[in-house]
Formats: structure tokens, C-alpha cells, sequence
């Protein structure tokens, strides 16, 4: 039984092999050429070629050579950021700048490490007020600012 | 020459108000962004780049030169009075700045570190603007090979030189050529990869990209943490060293200054590796080597000023052979692009005030800098105590306004945030960001370079090697990828994150 010194690596590996392999599969639908009229697949076929072999060395190295740990993850922070910048992306274009940044301030925060609700509405309203002034204002940037504004 | 009057319209350039106002802004912002640690200069100037769309392409890398260097004079004072690096580049700082602090000589340490970056700033300067002009005549005899050649080694010393193990920088660097292929072809006009959206025909944008990998994932990376910074509460007076600081610090600042250059020359070099190789050659050179890490002068003052003496090297290769070196480079060759400016040996001539006018704002902005970071001290360290529950929804804010403002699209908003998350992962499992970037912008034009160049030698590849230029960048560029392979030699110990 083969035993794997180094998931991370052992994976990752195979991430880039498939990764490379793809590339090189999806570059065949557009001509080839020969090396003194390279077409467009050419250079991506050597690229997607030389991360598959890359790619194929890691893993190897995987089954050799203990590898580090990866660093922690947490997740919760992450998803509740993550959410919060969905949700301004979404609430962008339907409700408008101001709303959307009391989004992103209140979800973003849920993810920091101390959430107190006044603060959190207070930085809000200084951000989408010093967004309207700068951006809007100032700049004369075309963003939808209110709900159904357009 | 007309040297003197290149240099007349120069200043002239820079002193417009406009030009001024960006170049305050820039050095304010590049400052800022080095004080305080998780926003890179990388970060700051994708960020800024749409803002600038409604100004002068001369206003906006006035801007975005002056985050640059900025960013390498504020990085100093965090690594100074907090033990955490601003930036990258000041990591070294930390290990005897912060000493020196602790010693109640973070006066001295400050003062030093600005006044090192400035000399070392202004001397760099007047290299670029010596060497640039007749190296950009040279260039215009490069064709096809000798620029893959060199782009190639830009990407193998980046690789070589990046923390960690060659392969892991060289699959970032491979991913980062494919996913610079999207788009449409330069050479025969297909679209590829782009599987029918619209958004990627014209490849995939360096803005979200730059402000994803290293804006938001920066964020989404230190929201975890909760930052407890302790800044330093002792009062810092007298930030002017003393003559026996000076006489100390003399040595290092002027080979720093030498050694940051010429890094910042190599492409693939740049701010990160100056400062570390100072600081080994002042400890290796110094009567008292093991006093390094307990608050000597000299291992402030060199590596400060390798770090800014490689700004202005790193500008060489941009300004006057349009290969970016490393990934701010790349940022600003982007910029450059997007403005229409075709970076190249003709840049200087067609472009005189563009180039001449840069030169001399970077004059400006180092004199603006001294300024700001000695007298304004006081004020970046109460920015520095901003806790930072505050800080990111602004930073996450600015990232998404300026995805979003670049097209009007989600899509540039949505692209970011991927790259967000992928810059995540990758910080988790230590893989670095900047070759990806360096490649992404580097991979249309290395392509297109490779192209012409087979298309020249028919098909024959060893032919690289038959132009003299190009077999010695070449022969260069394969050792650098064959020396880690062979027993016994051993990379540098990894020493840090890569260069922002």
C-alpha cells in the first residue's frame, strides 16, 4: 500500500495535473500549427503540458516527502465575509449603493472578531456617506445609489 | 545634450497641479498603505487604477510610482514600532528596528529609516535617469528572441527567488501564462477559452485580478486573526540620529543604496530581495556580527535603503524595455497599456514628457516623503491604533467600488472576488501570488515574442541561442531552473512572503 507522506502536496499535484491536462484538451479545438507557424494552441498546449508534468512532480513528491501543514482555516470569518460580498454584489444593481454597503458593513463584520451593532451601523453610514460624497459626488462615478433608481 | 532640457520639461511636467496634486496623493497613499500591514502596494494601486481613468496617463503613473516608493518608506514604521512588517520589503527592518525601539531609540530608527530612503531614493533616481535614455537607444536593436529571452528570465529569477520551493512558484507561474492566454490571440485573432462570455474576449482584466489576489484575500486572510497591535507608547523624540548614528549608518545607506539598484535592475528582483541581501552583507561585512538582531543601526539603514534604491532600478527595465520585472511592475505596465501607451525603447522619445515627467515627480514625491514620515510621525501612529473591525469593510468597500466602476459590470466585481478566494488558498497552503501575476501580464507578450521568434527561425529552436543577447539571457535563465535540482545546493532559506 502506497502511503502518502504529504496529502497537501499529493492533492495539489493532482489539481495542477488535471488542471494542465484540461488545458491541453481544451487548446485542441484551435489549430496546432507546426513550430515555425505556431497557431493559437500552441503556447497553451506548452503551458497546460508543463504544468501537467509540474503538476505530476508534486504529487510524487507527495508520496516521498512529508509535507508542511497548510495553515488553519476558519471558517466561519471567511463565509460570513464571502457572504458579504455577495450580498453587496447582488444588492448592488437592485437597491442601490447605500443599501448595499449597510450590507456589506453588517455581514462583514459578523465575520470579524467583535461585533457591536452601533458601531457596526455607525461605520456603515460614515462609509456610505463618505461613498456618496467621494464616489458619486466627487468622482461622478455611474453607480446605482437608490433602489429602483434606473 | 538635451539632457538638461529633458530634464527642464520634466520638472515642468511635474509641477503642474494636476501632476503635483496625483504625485502627493500617490506618495500619501503609497505611505499610508505601507504603515499599515495587509495592504500591499499591489493592492493600492489596482485599487486607485480606475480613478485614474479621467486623467492624463502622465498624472497617473505620477500616482502610482508614488505608491510605490511610498509604500517602502511607510513600511519602515510599523516594522519600527510594531514588530510586523507594512509591507513585505520591511520585514527586515523588524528584526533590529524593533530592537532599537524596545532600546527607546525608536527616534533614531525612524529618522534613519526615512533618511536612508530618501538618499538612497534620489540616488536611484538619477540612475534611472542616466541609464534609461542610452540603454533604451541599446533595446531598440532587441528583436523577438532577445525580449522572450528576457521575459523568460524575469519569470525564472522571480521563481527562483520566490519563498518556498521553485516548483510551487513555477506552477504559479505556469497558471498564470495559461490564464493570460484567454482571450483573443494576438496573432492570428481567436478567442480562446473564453467559452462564450463576453467579458473575456478581451482576456481576463489585471484589476480584479491584482485587487482580488492581493486586496481581498489579504482581508478575508487577517479577519481571522484578531489584530491586537501593540504599538510602542513610548514618546518618540528626537527623531534625528545622531552623528554616531550617521557614522554607523554611512556604509550601509551607500551600499544599500548600490545593491538595491542593481536588484532592482534584475528582472525578477526588485524592493524584497535588496533588503535581505543588505542586511546579510552588512552583517557579513560588520566588526561585530552578532550584535545583528539586538538593534543595530546598520541593520536599518542598508536595508531601507536597498529597498527604495530598488524602485527606482525596477523602473529600467519598464520604462525602457516595456518588461516588467516584478508585480508592481506589471501593475504599471498594465496601467500603461490601458492608457495607450506603448511601453518599449521608443517610449522615452515618443512619449518624452511621460517619461521625463515620472522622473522628475519622482524627485518631487521622495522630498514629499521625507516630510511626511518625520514630522507626520505622530499622526501614522494613531492611524496604526485604527483597530482594525473598522479598517476592513473600508478596504473590502474600496476593492468593490473599484471592481465594479472599471465596466459597470459585476462581472469585473465577481472575477475579483474568485481571485479573492483563490489568493486565500493559496496563502493557506504557501503558494505566492506574485509570479501568477507577473505571468498573467507577462504571458500575451511572451507569447507573441515566442511566435515571432520561431516564425523568424523557422521552427528551430536552439537558434535562441545562436544570437549572442539572447544565449547569454537564455543560458542564464536555465541555470537558474536547473540549479536547485542539483544536490547540495541550496536555495536560500525562505525568508518571508513574496513581494506584494
Amino acid at each position: 500500500m502506497i502511503k502518502i507522506l504529504s496529502f497537501k502536496d499529493f492533492f495539489a499535484g493532482l489539481m495542477f495535473v488535471a488542471f494542465g491536462g484540461t488545458a491541453v484538451w481544451l487548446a485542441q479545438v484551435y489549430p496546432f500549427g507546426s513550430a515555425g507557424r505556431m497557431g493559437p494552441a500552441y503556447f497553451p498546449t506548452l503551458v497546460g503540458g508543463l504544468l501537467t508534468i509540474l503538476g505530476a512532480i508534486v504529487s510524487l513528491r507527495g508520496l516521498a516527502v512529508p509535507g508542511q501543514k497548510p495553515g488553519s482555516f476558519h471558517c466561519k470569518p471567511l463565509i460570513l465575509v464571502l457572504a458579504g460580498v455577495v450580498l453587496f454584489g447582488f444588492a448592488l444593481e437592485r437597491l442601490g449603493l447605500m443599501i448595499a454597503i449597510f450590507t456589506l458593513v453588517v455581514f462583514s463584520s459578523l465575520g470579524g472578531t467583535e461585533f457591536r451593532i452601533r458601531g457596526v451601523l455607525i461605520l456603515a453610514a460614515v462609509l456610505a456617506l463618505g461613498s456618496f460624497l467621494v464616489f458619486i459626488y466627487g468622482l461622478g462615478l455611474q453607480i446605482p445609489t437608490w433602489p429602483f433608481s434606473f | 545634450m538635451d539632457f538638461f532640457a529633458n530634464i527642464i520639461l520634466g520638472f515642468q511636467t511635474a509641477f503642474q497641479p494636476v501632476n503635483f496634486l496625483f504625485c502627493f496623493v500617490g506618495v500619501l497613499t503609497g505611505t499610508l498603505v505601507g504603515v499599515l500591514p495587509g495592504l500591499g502596494p499591489v493592492a493600492a494601486m489596482s485599487l486607485l487604477l480606475p480613478t485614474t481613468f479621467h486623467v492624463s496617463p502622465v498624472a497617473a503613473v505620477i500616482m502610482l510610482a508614488g505608491i510605490y516608493y511610498g509604500a517602502m518608506y511607510g513600511g519602515s514604521t510599523t516594522s519600527i514600532l510594531v514588530n510586523i512588517p507594512g509591507e513585505a520589503a520591511s520585514v527586515v527592518t523588524c528584526l533590529d528596528g524593533y530592537k532599537m525601539a524596545r532600546q527607546g531609540r525608536a527616534g533614531p530608527a525612524l529618522g534613519i529609516a526615512a533618511f536612508a530612503s530618501f538618499i538612497a531614493g534620489t540616488f536611484s533616481i538619477v540612475g534611472l535617469m542616466l541609464i534609461a535614455p542610452p540603454l533604451a537607444e541599446m533595446a531598440l536593436k532587441f528583436g523577438p528572441p532577445e525580449y522572450f529571452s528576457l521575459m523568460t528570465l524575469g519569470l525564472t529569477v522571480l521563481t527562483f527567488l520566490a519563498s518556498g520551493p521553485m516548483w510551487k512558484a513555477l506552477i504559479m507561474a505556469c497558471l498564470g501564462l495559461f490564464l493570460g492566454n484567454i482571450g483573443m490571440d494576438s496573432i492570428n485573432a481567436t478567442f480562446r477559452f473564453t467559452f462564450g462570455i463576453l467579458e473575456l474576449s478581451d482576456g481576463i482584466g489585471l484589476v480584479p485580478v491584482a485587487m482580488g489576489l492581493f486586496g481581498i484575500s489579504e482581508v478575508l486572510l487577517n479577519v481571522e486573526q484578531s489584530m491586537r497591535r501593540t504599538v510602542f507608547e513610548t514618546k518618540i523624540k528626537n527623531l534625528l540620529p545622531s552623528r554616531k548614528d550617521w557614522s554607523e549608518s554611512s556604509g550601509p545607506i551607500a551600499r544599500g543604496t548600490i545593491l538595491g539598484f542593481f536588484l532592482g535592475v534584475l528582472p525578477g528582483g526588485g524592493s524584497l530581495i535588496s533588503s535581505f541581501v543588505s542586511y546579510a552583507v552588512e552583517k557579513k561585512i560588520s566588526k561585530t556580527p552578532e550584535k545583528f538582531g539586538t538593534g543595530m543601526i546598520a541593520g536599518v539603514a542598508g536595508p531601507e535603503a536597498a529597498n527604495n534604491s530598488a524602485t527606482g532600478g525596477a523602473f529600467i527595465p519598464l520604462l525602457t524595455l516595456g518588461i516588467p520585472g516584478n508585480a508592481v511592475t506589471a501593475l504599471l505596465l498594465g496601467a500603461l497599456i490601458i492608457y495607450g501607451v506603448q511601453p518599449g525603447p521608443k517610449m522615452v522619445i515618443e512619449h518624452a514628457n511621460l517619461f521625463w515627467g515620472v522622473i522628475a515627480s519622482m524627485y518631487l514625491g521622495n522630498a514629499m516623503l521625507l516630510v511626511l514620515n518625520l514630522p507626520l510621525i505622530g499622526l501614522w501612529v494613531k492611524i496604526l491604533k485604527v483597530p482594525y473591525p473598522i479598517l476592513f469593510p473600508l478596504i473590502l468597500l474600496f476593492c468593490l467600488i473599484g471592481a465594479y466602476s472599471l465596466n459597470n459590470s459585476l462581472t469585473e466585481v465577481g472575477l475579483m472576488v474568485l481571485f479573492g478566494v483563490i489568493g486565500y488558498l493559496l496563502k493557506k497552503f504557501r503558494y505566492e501570488a506574485a509570479p501568477l501575476i507577473l505571468a498573467l501580464v507577462l504571458g500575451p507578450m511572451m507569447e507573441h515574442s515566442f511566435r515571432a521568434s520561431l516564425t523568424m527561425f523557422d521552427g528551430n529552436l536552439s537558434q535562441f541561442f545562436f544570437r549572442p543577447i539572447s544565449a547569454v539571457i537564455m543560458t542564464v535563465a536555465i541555470l537558474l531552473l536547473v540549479l536547485p535540482l542539483i544536490p547540495g545546493v541550496k536555495k536560500r532559506p525562505a525568508i518571508g512572503e513574496g513581494e506584494d
